[in-house]
């Protein structure tokens, strides 16, 4: 019963205690981390239960960010044709959806794709397509202004009761629509991972010849996860570029996915609750630091955290803490007996 | 118990005049044998005859370079593993093959993978049926896990049981996908006496319910047992084939498998 309400007791702690707090700095630090976790989140139903290493994840993520960014503009389209295409701007969770049908159509032929080339030419194969999609945000001028980047992007929207609808300028709100959408994607994530197609997910990563002699589709189930993971990278990229309001091709930078590497890895991956730890440890870390140490103190203090992590507790903080845990109930469980022993003698 | 079944029937299997070559090595020179449905099928020959090459063959694992494998009149040389085990033929793996990091009772969850119909939007929507199917999986693998004798462990991960149960849990899981035909890869490999002796019970239990086994082993003991049929394999060809005590008496056998060591058992 405790397990249960744990999560939704954690839900509502993150969502009251920083806006009892007010502190619009924190707030903005824990929107970005927030969205950074909801695409470690995604990583984690790949690299953590299918097994398969994608480090071109940032690659979905600054799809559903132009993507979004663009539909939300309006733009047009020289085809060669001889009228361009032309799209006025369309509403902001049209576009928001859009990003995220876009990111999962491209998560689609990456997942094709995997199972063609597999290891470590499959690692070279997302790093090269992130890259590309970096050189094509970066020099298709006409269409993502380049490095000029895109701006004046429109806020999300919501309709409040006592509002009507309003425009997502404030953090607080902002801040909550991160937290709702992380939500969503962990209910999602952890219904899936649950069930024979999450099954199916784990039986890919821990002995693929077995699963395919049991009659598993392996191909099939690895299309279905990434294109999952894909749009859900794809939404936190539609949160980021309507919270940011402008977006560059930097988005498509490789640090990033490292980032969400770090995230997933150091928190547990293939445990649902492991992006979310190593997300808000790793993700708040460098802004703690910001204001106590020189820069170049930061990053090595960071640097060292991590490695004193992944040294320590190879498998990620949440299995060590639950192992912790286990240990200590067998334990308890165990003087209990003895005492009990001991009274009965 | 074989001798009640009608031995005009079709097959169950058909393997025929399979041929594998490795860019030049012939693995398999050309290969038929049939399986009479209900029955234990053995195969058997020196390292390297070819036993596991057939078995990939016949369950995709490998593409012949010719030949046809029929299962009840399809052809299997065209379809994908995972289509084949879809069919009914399911394989184990020489060497021990689990999900390690799982628990014992979600492996055999897993193998039953085949017998649910739960997809992507069922399970996000948590719909009646998807719940249902769930529990009526969970119980049927609590009954494989007391039939192989691994209900005490559901709960340790597979990873932590002993070499024995392992390869217990190996049988459990390709039950779970529910054969008509299971092919068992050397299944007594490293097995002691006693639990080679357990495992000859359970693999006759899986015939009596009417699962017909093909079997790869080198325990001849095992072999002669439990057979109601041995196909005799070497350099890639069938030398021999027919009942245990046939086999046995084989000269070409004697000589090509079993060699000096028999004369010298004879005295």
């Amino acid at each position: 019963m405790t397990t249960r309400l744990l999560p939704w007791l954690f839900v509502l702690v993150m969502a009251v205690g920083p806006l009892w707090l007010g502190d619009q700095y924190i707030l903005y630090v824990l929107t970005s981390t927030g969205i950074f976790i909801i695409g470690a989140m995604s990583l984690n139903l790949l690299l953590g239960y299918t097994g398969q290493l994608s480090l071109g994840h940032i690659a979905f993520f600054g799809i559903g960010a132009y993507t979004s960014a663009l539909l939300s503009l309006g733009f047009d389209l020289d085809l060669g044709g001889a009228e361009p295409f032309v799209l006025g701007p369309q509403p902001v969770w049209v576009a928001f959806l859009g990003g995220i049908l876009v990111a999962a159509l491209f998560g689609f032929l990456i997942g094709k794709l995997a199972f063609r080339v597999r290891g470590a030419y499959f690692v070279i194969v997302t790093i090269s397509f992130a890259q590309v999609m970096r050189m094509v945000a970066l020099n298709w001028v006409d269409l993502t202004e380049g490095p000029m980047a895109l701006n004046n992007i429109p806020p999300l929207s919501v309709w409040l009761p006592w509002d009507g609808v309003i425009p997502l300028y404030r953090k607080e709100y902002n801040y909550l629509l991160v937290l709702a959408v992380a939500v969503v994607c962990f209910l999602v994530i952890q219904r899936l991972v649950q069930s024979r197609v999450g099954r199916a997910l784990v039986a890919l990563r821990e002995n693929e010849s077995l699963a395919r002699s049991v009659g598993i589709d392996v191909t099939r189930y690895l299309v279905v996860a990434t294109v999952i993971a894909a749009g859900m990278a794809g939404a936190a990229g539609g949160l980021y570029t309507h919270y940011i309001r402008i977006v560059d091709p930097d988005v498509f930078m490789f640090i990033y996915t490292v980032t969400m590497v770090i995230m997933v890895v150091t928190g547990g991956k293939g445990t649902l609750a492991g992006p979310i730890v190593g997300g808000l440890a790793f993700g708040v870390l460098p802004e703690v630091l910001r204001e106590v140490a020189r820069p170049e103190v930061q990053w090595i203090i960071y640097g060292v955290a991590m490695i004193v992590v992944v040294f320590f507790l190879p498998q990620g903080i949440v299995p060590a803490v639950k192992n912790w845990f286990a240990g200590r109930r067998k334990r308890v469980a165990a003087t209990a007996l003895g005492l009990r022993k001991e009274t009965s003698a | 118990m074989s001798l009640a079944l009608d031995t005009t029937d079709a097959p169950i299997l058909e393997v025929r005049e399979v041929a594998v070559h490795f860019s030049g090595l012939i693995a398999i020179a050309s290969m038929s044998f049939a399986v009479p449905e209900g029955e234990i099928v053995s195969l058997i020959g020196p390292n390297g005859a070819g036993k596991t090459t057939a078995f990939n063959v016949i369950t995709g694992f490998l593409k012949p370079t010719g030949g046809k494998v029929l299962f009840r009149g399809t052809d299997l040389t065209r379809l994908s593993s995972n289509r084949i085990a879809g069919l009914g033929v399911v394989r184990t793996f020489q060497r021990t093959s689990i999900f390690a990091g799982c628990t014992v009772f979600d492996n055999v969850l897993t193998g039953m993978h085949r017998q649910g119909r739960a997809e992507t939007w069922g399970v996000l929507l948590r719909l009646a049926s998807v719940r249902a199917e769930t529990e009526r999986m969970r119980e049927a693998v609590a009954e494989i896990l007391a039939f192989v004798g691994l209900s005490h462990r559901a709960d340790e991960l597979a990873g932590n049981l002993a070499y024995g149960e392992q390869r217990l849990l190996g049988i459990a899981i390709a039950l779970a996908a529910d054969p008509k035909l299971l092919l068992l890869d050397e299944p007594a490999a490293g097995l002691n006496p006693s639990e080679t002796e357990a495992f000859m019970g359970v693999v006759q239990r899986i015939r009596d319910r009417g699962v017909t086994i093909l079997l790869v082993e080198h325990d001849m003991r095992m072999v002669m047992t439990i057979s109601d049929r041995v196909v005799v394999l070497n350099h890639g060809r069938i030398i021999a084939e027919g009942p245990p005590e046939v086999i046995r008496a084989n000269p070409d056998v004697i000589q090509a498998y079993l060699g000096q060591g028999v004369k010298h058992a004879k005295g």
